[in-house]
């Protein structure tokens, strides 16, 4: 695969991990959060951890959109499917999000509710059209990246006057997320969060450019470094901020300038624009309400609102209360330190935000990398 | 007026379908086994039309029996269709205690309205796989299920084989120091299968690997001393990692395998990708783990890769001890992770 | 994360559709968010759409960094193990 292969070379690797090994002042630690689940994924799943110098700590954070979809939004999709008798049309990240009552839409769908995976916004469409006397609900999820096909797919309905379609909005924003995690009143309750820079988005990036990191990084004196989401593009990125860290720098560089510029796609950004508006307040599975996080339907497609259409009201469900997620996602506590950890929750059964998709910080350390936590039995040939 | 005696008017195979009364036991469910079933896996067992057939077994030999059901959407796919899919699934577990499979006994069950000519289709597939496997389908049974109680067809068979006496081959036998072999690339199957679900529609070369793993497993079994393949295992559903992961559990020690060596066609590498899927974790249907003593593991790889159907052959890593059975892995990229079960259903995701 | 893809254009169907391919695997996608896109362009393909072109200067530069980074850790971690080595050296 061109422009993906060539990212994953382990002889680039391990000089970049010397490189980094190099760099590094002695007696010093680095804490580095990367904000998105892409790369913890590529950390996880290349064994990334295992090459980085001992000193280098990165603290998985919450950037993964089905991890921090909170228990309500689920079930007001489960609602519409089987109280309303509504097609729910969703991507197939969300079927198996623990919902209330022991049910997830995969189990609601065992109890006859009507749930269509779909790969594209535009599959939900189509679904609309082949089902005129059903209503069809597309649980639209995701960060910026993700937001844009379901702005299309609105103005397309629009376009058509589509009467039986509509869309349950839960597009969140990064860079309110990031700008929380430093600055909610939980990090204070927390104590100091001991984060020296940030892995920015990549391909949210690609969407609202590098430009809206700038602010954050100035006022927060944070280095960000917005990077691609193959394992060398998250050493490259290692390396960079290290360099800031030890310079005393703290600016917004870009590690993958293959894809992203400091404007960003302003063709997709317009299309958001006219669908979308800021939502004042968001539930964050792990991070609690979030202000401006979120985007919600503007009123000229207010008839494609399922929020409105359906009338649903919001019921907040709070987690666990030993689920230690909201300080794993600060970088506070590492999965280990909760009791909840491997044991009651595990990815089968998740409890909290960390554990529900491959992304999450506790779904990757117990599907990857849980065997550093006891002895190593063996070293490899 | 002529009365032809016995005459029956022959069934409709281009435009006809699937009705209630070809279950009901009646002449129109005959009919079917006539010009169908029996026509299609003829042999003298079966043409013997009794409720069950009376077999030969070899002496000296115990007897190996395995079952499986067959559920699979599309029923027809780049590479195979749910017939041949039936006969290659049920050999193949046969095949993997280390037995010579003899006899396969298949069940059908019809959805109302499923089009006769499909059915013609894949019950030729089968007969086929079959034949070219020289296991020959000896007894059977059809049932109709109403229209939207069922999917098209499912297919249960079941197979009988011969185990020489003494022979132990199975998950609990591996031990420590082993070597894990793989009889070619993985993930073909699960690929093939999902480029033709209506949501996911991608184009690909790639085609099920679905085969008949009995002759290969005795090319193997024949190159080493009797007692040195420990564990033979076909990765079907939930793939490589699940499989292993099995294994790993039943004889109570760990894994660690190599990435590098774990060949990949490039389209299933990139469609996994495109998908979200590891291709670890996809359905085989034409694929042996082997794990065999470390002594005999060179002759059980060159025997593997000395088959076509173990060309790509390759050692993939070795059993070592763990008490917590964890399956390791050391990635290409250089690092080590785990290799988990899967948990859950693979779904295409989007993040 | 969002799971996205470089992926070639191999060829524009309609104003917003176009047939691309990864490895060798094709993929019809939408094309409205890269209206500049054209046949023989990289793009990065998510949840079904182009959401973005791929540089394939940039991209040159920066395995080209990396190789050149790679190679100083090389030399330094050559360096360090040399200094180790050596008698007298690595206190």
């Amino acid at each position: 695969m061109k422009y993906v292969d060539e990212f994953r070379d382990g002889a680039v690797a391990r000089g970049l991990a010397a490189a980094i090994a190099a760099e590094l002042q002695p007696d010093r630690r680095y804490s580095f959060m990367e904000f998105c689940g892409g790369h913890t994924h590529a950390i996880a799943r290349y064994g990334v951890a295992e090459l980085l110098p001992p000193q280098v700590r990165m603290i998985h954070g919450p950037g993964c959109p089905v991890c921090v979809l909170p228990i309500g939004r689920i079930d007001q999709a489960i609602q519409m499917a089987l109280d309303q008798g509504a097609i729910v049309a969703t991507y197939g990240d969300t079927m198996r999000v623990p919902a209330s009552q022991s049910l997830s839409l995969m189990k609601a769908k065992a109890r006859g509710a009507d749930i269509r995976m779909v790969y594209s916004a535009a599959d939900a469409l189509k679904l609309a059209r082949q089902n005129p006397q059903r209503e069809v609900v597309f649980f639209a999820i995701g960060f910026e990246t993700t937001t844009p096909p379901t702005a299309l797919a609105l103005r397309q309905a629009a376009r058509e006057d589509l009467p039986n379609f509509s869309v349950l909005c839960c597009h969140v924003l990064t860079p309110s997320a990031i700008t929380h995690i430093l600055e909610s009143a939980e990090v204070r309750q927390y104590g100091t969060v001991p984060i020296d820079g940030f892995v920015g988005p990549a391909h949210v990036s690609i969407i609202i450019g590098s430009g809206p990191y700038e602010h954050f990084a100035e006022e927060y004196r944070k280095p960000v470094v917005i990077a691609g989401f193959e394992p060398l593009d998250v050493m490259q990125a290692v390396l960079m901020l290290v360099r800031q860290v030890n310079q005393g720098r703290a600016v917004v560089e870009n590690e993958f300038t293959r894809a992203v510029t400091r404007e960003g796609n302003l063709a997709a950004q317009a299309a958001v624009a006219e669908v979308f508006e800021l939502r004042e307040r968001f539930e964050w599975r792990g991070l609690g309400e979030v202000p401006y996080s979120a985007l919600k339907i503007r009123p000229a497609y207010a008839r494609f609102d399922a929020e409105l259409r359906f009338g649903l009201g919001y019921t907040p469900v709070p987690d666990h209360k030993k689920c230690e997620c909201g300080a794993i996602l600060r970088g506070v506590k590492r999965p280990t330190d909760c009791t909840l950890f491997g044991t009651v929750c595990t990815p089968e059964n998740p409890m909290g935000s960390c554990m529900v998709s491959s992304e999450g910080a506790c779904a990757a350390h117990y599907s990857y990398g849980r065997f550093r936590d006891i002895p190593v039995v063996s070293v490899p040939a | 007026m002529s009365v032809k005696p016995n005459y029956i008017r022959p069934i409709d195979f281009k435009h006809g379908r699937v009705d209630m009364n070809h279950g009901a036991g009646g002449r129109a469910g005959a009919q079917l086994i006539e010009e169908l079933f029996a026509r299609a896996f003829d042999n003298p067992a079966l043409r013997q039309g009794d409720d069950g057939a009376a077999l030969d077994m070899p002496a000296g030999h115990r007897l190996v029996m395995a079952t499986d059901g067959h559920v699979i959407s599309p029923l027809e796919f780049p590479g195979g269709d749910i017939g041949c899919l039936s006969v290659h699934g049920t050999l193949n577990d046969v095949a993997m205690m280390g037995a010579q499979p003899l006899y396969l006994a298949a069940s059908f069950i019809l959805e109302e309205g499923f089009a006769l000519a499909e059915l013609k289709r894949i019950v030729e597939s089968m007969a086929a796989a079959a034949r070219d496997a020289g296991v020959p389908i000896v007894t059977g049974d059809t049932k109709v299920v109403e229209r939207g109680k069922g999917d098209g067809v499912f297919i249960a068979t079941t197979g009988v084989g011969a185990l020489p006496a003494g022979r132990r081959i199975g998950g609990a036998q591996a031990r420590a120091g082993d070597v894990v072999l793989l009889s070619g690339s993985i993930g073909e199957h699960g690929v093939a299968v999902l480029s033709q679900r209506e949501s996911l529609e991608f184009e690909t070369a790639i085609v099920s690997d679905t085969a008949a793993l009995h002759g290969l497993v005795a090319q193997l079994l024949a190159a080493v001393p009797e007692g040195a393949v420990h564990t033979l295992r076909d990765p079907t559903r939930g793939g490589l990692a699940t499989t292993l992961n099995e294994i790993a559990r039943q004889c109570g020690a760990g894994m660690l395998l190599h990435e590098a060596d774990i060949p990949v066609q490039p389209q299933v590498e990139a469609a996994c990708e495109l998908l979200g899927l590891d291709p670890l974790y996809i359905a085989n249907e034409g694929k042996l783990v082997a794990i065999v003593a470390p002594e005999h593991a060179a002759a059980a790889l060159a025997a593997l890769q000395a088959h076509p159907l173990g060309r790509a052959a390759t050692r993939i890593g070795v059993v070592q001890e763990d008490p917590h059975g964890f399956v390791q892995m050391c990635t290409r990229f250089g690092g080590r992770r785990v290799v988990d079960w899967l948990s859950g259903e693979p779904l295409p995701r989007i993040c | 994360m969002c799971l996205a893809l470089p992926a070639r254009v191999l060829a524009l169907l309609s104003a917003d559709e176009a047939v691309v391919e990864l490895g060798g695997v094709k993929k019809t996608v939408s094309m409205a968010l890269t209206p500049e896109a054209t046949v023989g362009d990289y793009v990065i393909v998510h949840v079904g759409h182009a959401i973005g072109l791929l540089d394939a200067l940039e991209a040159e530069r920066t395995l080209a960094l990396f190789a050149e980074m790679a190679a100083a850790g090389d030399a330094a971690a050559a360096a360090a193990q040399a200094q180790a080595a050596a008698p007298g050296g690595g206190a």
